[in-house]
């Protein structure tokens, strides 16, 4: 029950944000977040909300799983993050 | 090739093969230093439902070492919540005309008479499925000449949700809707669990998205006062390998620590926003919990401000104590002293689609869990 999926805000007016999840759109509440604002991405749980995500962070996430454990696998590391396709 | 951003979210690389397999390697190397210094098994627990699903659905259980062993923990909101706040739930129902929203977990767990939402629905109560609490207060707003009761079960991450709902209604005028308040806090439910002597939990992988508004502050007693380590870890495959090798690190350097494998979504203070808000319409409470029984300070009730939103007080039901379902593991299971094939109900008279008690009834239950993706 605490699954929270990311989402692009594409247009808000007040708290009320619609965010875009990979082409799925949905009104969400930016009540928890009032910093948030156009074209950020956000975690959203049961119609809220509840943090901005910074996709800086997430690449950085993969590149620290990359120098850890690419060591014995260097070909999905070869080129641009997403070039596999799952 | 520059990739955007929405594709690092979604990156085949947070459940790649190659990149798992050399986790698992190190894996494998870290969990025999570690049991050198645990003496045997390392037990971790992962708190959340939602990692015990992602567990469960990755297939990643059966490749973990032989020394490491992974329990869940009481982590899944209808798991936990007693059997007596079960009865309070469909006593809400029998009221004639209240609407009943809730979550859809919460529609096939037993009451202490055998009856469930899905039954007294079929019945002809007005129960309804929701996606969000804001759909119940939508739904007040239309229909003002009936009740409308949320069922508000869950943590940390979907109390501030509803708290939101709560003070849209409050903005709103709505007098002709409610909610329970049957929360659970995480801190205090691992405390419980540290504080039993028979405890043998080396490590806790901490829930994300709790985190993402507690903040890491909350655990530090777990690291300093208990000396077990702690990762608060995200919900891909990558994550969950890497959380499981940090805690594994953990305990071979004898040095426990609150460490933030999900820093993309956690940040060391949490969710201020949220917090405040959670702050302003609840208040740290009582809570009665599945095995453990009710406790102090274990969960939220309404503030005084919020009351009039309280569906317990609004309709008036008592609480009583009622037996857990004869035979069932499950508490036991919340607590990290038993595996769902411990159990002898479970894959027998215990299924899903004709589950006795709660941990095989929530989609994110340990039991269903294993039911569903074996061990």
């Amino acid at each position: 029950m605490c699954l929270a999926v990311p989402g692009k805000i594409i247009s808000l007016k007040n708290s009320n944000a619609e965010v875009d999840f990979n082409g799925v759109k949905r009104a969400v509440s930016l009540d928890l977040v009032p910093e948030a604002k156009k074209n950020d991405y956000v975690l959203v749980h049961a119609g809220f909300a509840i943090q901005v995500l910074e996709p800086k962070e997430a690449e950085e996430t993969l590149k620290l799983f990359a120098e850890i454990y690419g060591k014995e696998h260097k070909d999905a590391l070869s080129g641009p993050l997403s070039h596999v396709k799952p | 090739m520059k990739t955007s951003p929405a594709e690092r979210f979604a990156s085949p690389l947070w459940r790649d093969r190659g990149l798992a397999a050399s986790a698992l390697a190190e894996m494998e190397r870290l969990v025999a230093a570690a049991s050198a210094k645990t003496g045997g098994t390392v037990n971790f627990m992962e708190v959340c439902g939602t990692h015990t699903m992602a567990i469960a659905a990755s297939g990643m259980r059966r490749l973990f070492p032989k020394g490491l062993r992974m329990l869940s923990g009481p982590g899944c909101p209808v798991c936990v919540t007693s059997q007596g706040d079960i009865d309070r739930v469909l006593a809400l129902a029998e009221i004639p005309g209240v609407i009943i929203t809730t979550f859809g977990d919460m529609m096939k767990v037993k009451g202490s008479k055998g009856l469930d939402l899905h039954s007294m629905r079929e019945k002809g109560a007005d129960i309804r499925v929701v996606y969000s609490p804001l759909d119940a207060v939508d739904l007040a707003a239309a229909e003002p000449s009936r009740q409308v009761v949320f069922i508000g079960v869950g943590f940390e991450t979907t109390a501030p949700v509803i708290a939101g709902a709560v003070a849209r209604a409050k903005k709103a005028g709505l007098k002709n809707f409610s909610s329970t308040a049957f929360f659970k806090l995480v801190p205090p439910a691992l405390e419980l669990l540290l504080s039993d002597p028979e405890n043998r939990i080396h490590g806790f992988m901490l829930p994300g998205h709790v985190s993402a508004i507690i903040g890491l502050e909350p655990y530090r007693f777990v690291a300093e006062k208990y000396k077990v380590p702690c990762v608060v870890t995200g919900f891909e495959p990558m994550d969950i390998l890497a959380g499981i090798n940090m805690l594994l690190k953990q305990v071979v350097s004898g040095r426990p620590s609150v460490e933030d494998e999900y820093f993309r979504a956690v940040k060391a203070k949490g969710n201020p926003a949220a917090q405040a808000l959670l702050a302003e319409v609840f208040k740290v409470s009582e809570a009665s919990w599945r095995a453990i029984g009710t406790v102090k300070a274990t969960g939220l009730a309404f503030s005084r401000a919020y009351e009039a939103f309280d569906a317990v007080k609004r309709f008036n039901i008592p609480y009583s104590d009622a037996p857990e379902p004869k035979g069932c593991l499950c508490g036991q299971i919340l607590l990290g002293k038993a595996l769902p094939p411990d159990c002898p109900l479970f894959g027998k008279r215990c299924t899903p689609s004709s589950a006795v008690g709660p941990c095989m009834v929530s989609s994110e239950g340990a039991c269903a869990a294993w039911f569903k993706y074996g061990g």
